[in-house]
């Protein structure tokens, strides 16, 4: 699914570089849930950037879904984006003046699926996340909790072959995080490739593989035990 | 092209956004409304010009003796020149096939009775050609002509308004009526552009008056029109040797300026229009500025839209969203705003000028309006200003990497 080789990343800053990855390896089969771990100034997010094709590697190989990514045009990441990933962000990123149900059908409008289609769609996953009766309401109406569980819907919608998961329970309360990772989950045991990237040991304990990084390298990466659904 | 979608999109944002739409569209469509009132009355401004210049025929050229300012041929300066049928007759054998029409004029003051009616008017004696040169037009009975000159007949052709004062609601043609003592008879009436004085006139045959006025043949005035094929340089050129035979045949020096005077309309035409042109372009600058100014606008707005939207931006490009249909959704909305608030402005803009009419005429503005092209022009030039404002944020929206817009709160 995923294979990263000796990927490095720089920033400049002022007349120096910020050398934030340092040489990744990694490899990601499908159907894994994986979780990478490490502090702040890690090189987490860039690297999860990287792998969600909203930031370019400067060198090294990526290969997603058999795909080396290189030369990426704005175009073609945008469609590859649409294709292969979901994003579920710390913030939610929900369109404020859209409701639930328009917010989940965007992707769909990008992908070129018809109006009928795409409501039909974005039904069946607010459905799936338990939100149905919350459809036609604006993101300010709804419980952080409830917001997640729209955009865990949106990223799904589009049926990827990759969940790019950025802190989702960071901005909520332990109780709701966990409502979150419930469902983070249940969507793995339906076969989906799932990345979650945490600086929470408790969030990563409950994903099957756990990756830690630090000042820009791998330094450990470890399978957890085979998780089971509480209920 | 048409997209439905993208349209429910623009629909939405506007929707959601109605503060900073109505906004931009406030500024475009005062912007088009000033353009297009400003423009309307610069017409309005040149029609009134048109109107002043117009009752003349362009092509006149009037010649009147007066006294002569300098000494020359024998004889002392304050010498009064006065023209006679000859000087009409030497004028057409020299100059006729550059001639349109010419008539001599000879001014009188008459005092008109009718019955119980009386007044005091002018009377000017033509010949038949002087109908085309002043723009008369016959409303009843007919003007002098050609019989009537030869057999130095009694007849009157009135004006409207001295119809209407002496005559009352009788009608004029075919009466008699008493100019200074003698009987004329009224053989027409006419009307003319000119304005209420035209219409106090009485027009006789010229051979008349000179056989009932001392029985000279003398003449005050020669109106003449050239041929128009000869062209403005044509005309100068006539001008100058009409003058110069004139004041050949009167012995006036070439430089005497008060001596024999010519006047020609079409310089003054040309003038007073270059004057209302520049008026006119004036105007245009005045209202295309305005219109930029709209769309500096529009143009700042759409930047703090694209500013205000760059999270959202970032969400789309994330999910899906091309660069392509980033600028799209951008420009699509700003050019639907700007043509549909343009719109707006231009017909209360034309709406303002028609119930304007003519009630600023004296102010020198007659009829202000645009006509059907300047409303074309003045609509694809708002969509362009809409595409161009709406163009550079977009593109800069379209560049925006979603992680910084991801980053933005």
């Amino acid at each position: 699914m995923i294979k990263l080789i000796d990927l490095h990343k720089s920033y400049p800053m002022g007349k120096d570089f910020l050398h934030v990855l340092k040489g990744i390896n990694l490899e990601i089969n499908e159907g894994e849930f994986v979780s990478i771990m490490g502090s702040s100034g890690s090189g987490k997010s860039t690297l999860l950037n990287i792998l969600g094709l909203l930031d370019t590697h400067d060198k090294g190989e990526y290969f997603l879904n058999d795909l080396k990514i290189e030369k990426l045009d704005e175009k073609k990441a945008a469609m590859l984006r649409n294709k292969f990933l979901g994003f579920v962000f710390q913030s939610f990123n929900l369109i404020s003046y859209k409701t639930a149900v328009e917010n989940v059908s965007l992707p769909l409008y990008y992908k070129g699926v018809n109006r009928k289609d795409r409501q039909k769609l974005a039904m069946d996953y607010l459905d799936k996340v338990g939100l149905v009766d919350w459809a036609n309401h604006l993101p300010s109406e709804l419980s952080g909790g409830q917001k997640q569980r729209v955009a865990i819907a949106r990223a799904l919608v589009t049926q990827p072959k990759l969940i790019l998961a950025d802190e989702p329970t960071g901005a909520l309360d332990s109780v709701t995080g966990e409502q979150v990772m419930e469902i983070l989950r249940g969507i793995h045991a339906d076969g989906m490739t799932i990345l979650v990237i945490t600086h929470e040991e408790d969030i990563a304990e409950q994903t099957e593989r756990i990756v830690r990084l630090k000042d820009g390298l791998i330094t450990s990466d470890e399978k957890v035990k085979k998780v089971v659904l509480n209920s | 092209m048409f997209d439905i979608d993208r349209w429910r999109e623009i629909f939405q944002s506007i929707g959601k956004n109605k503060l900073r739409t109505f906004l931009g569209a406030f500024t475009v469509a005062l912007g088009i409304f000033i353009f297009t009132v400003l423009f309307g009355m610069g017409n309005g401004l040149k029609n009134q010009f048109e109107e002043f210049f117009m009752d003349d025929a362009t092509n006149a050229i009037f010649i009147y003796a007066g006294r002569t300012s300098k000494p020359y041929g024998g004889f002392k300066e304050n010498r009064r020149i006065i023209f006679k049928n000859e000087d009409l007759a030497l004028i057409e054998k020299e100059y006729g096939d550059k001639i349109e029409y010419i008539s001599p004029r000879i001014y009188k003051n008459v005092n008109v009775r009718y019955k119980n009616e009386a007044g005091s008017y002018n009377a000017t004696a033509v010949m038949p050609d002087h109908q085309f040169l002043e723009k008369t037009i016959i409303t009843k009975g007919r003007y002098i002509n050609n019989d009537d000159i030869k057999n130095k007949r009694r007849y009157a052709v009135i004006g409207r308004l001295v119809e209407e004062d002496i005559y009352r609601n009788e009608e004029a043609v075919g009466t008699f009526v008493n100019l200074n003592g003698m009987a004329y008879m009224v053989i027409g009436v006419f009307e003319d552009a000119g304005g209420d004085n035209e219409e106090r006139r009485i027009y006789l045959p010229v051979s008349t008056t000179q056989l009932i006025y001392k029985n000279t043949d003398e003449i005050d005035q020669i109106n003449l029109t050239y041929q128009l094929e000869i062209g403005i340089p044509g005309a100068r050129k006539l001008v100058s040797d009409i003058t110069r035979t004139l004041k050949e045949k009167h012995s006036v020096a070439r430089d005497d300026q008060s001596g024999i005077r010519v006047r020609s309309v079409f310089e003054n035409v040309e003038a007073n229009m270059q004057f209302a042109n520049v008026l006119q372009l004036i105007v245009l600058f005045i209202g295309i500025g305005t219109l930029f100014a709209g769309a500096i606008g529009i143009g700042n707005i759409m930047v703090f839209v694209v500013k205000e939207r760059t999270k959202e931006l970032g969400i789309r490009k994330a999910l899906g969203a091309t660069p392509k249909s980033i600028v799209w959704l951008i420009l699509q909305e700003s050019i639907f705003i700007t043509s549909l608030a343009g719109y707006i402005g231009l017909l209360i803009a034309v709406l303002v000028l028609s119930r304007i009419g003519n009630s600023l005429q004296d102010y020198f503005i007659k009829e202000p309006q645009v006509n059907m092209s300047t409303v074309i022009t003045a609509t694809i030039i708002l969509v362009v200003v809409g595409a161009i404002a709406g163009f550079i944020p977009a593109k800069r929206a379209a560049s925006i990497k979603p992680i910084v817009a991801l980053g933005e709160d």
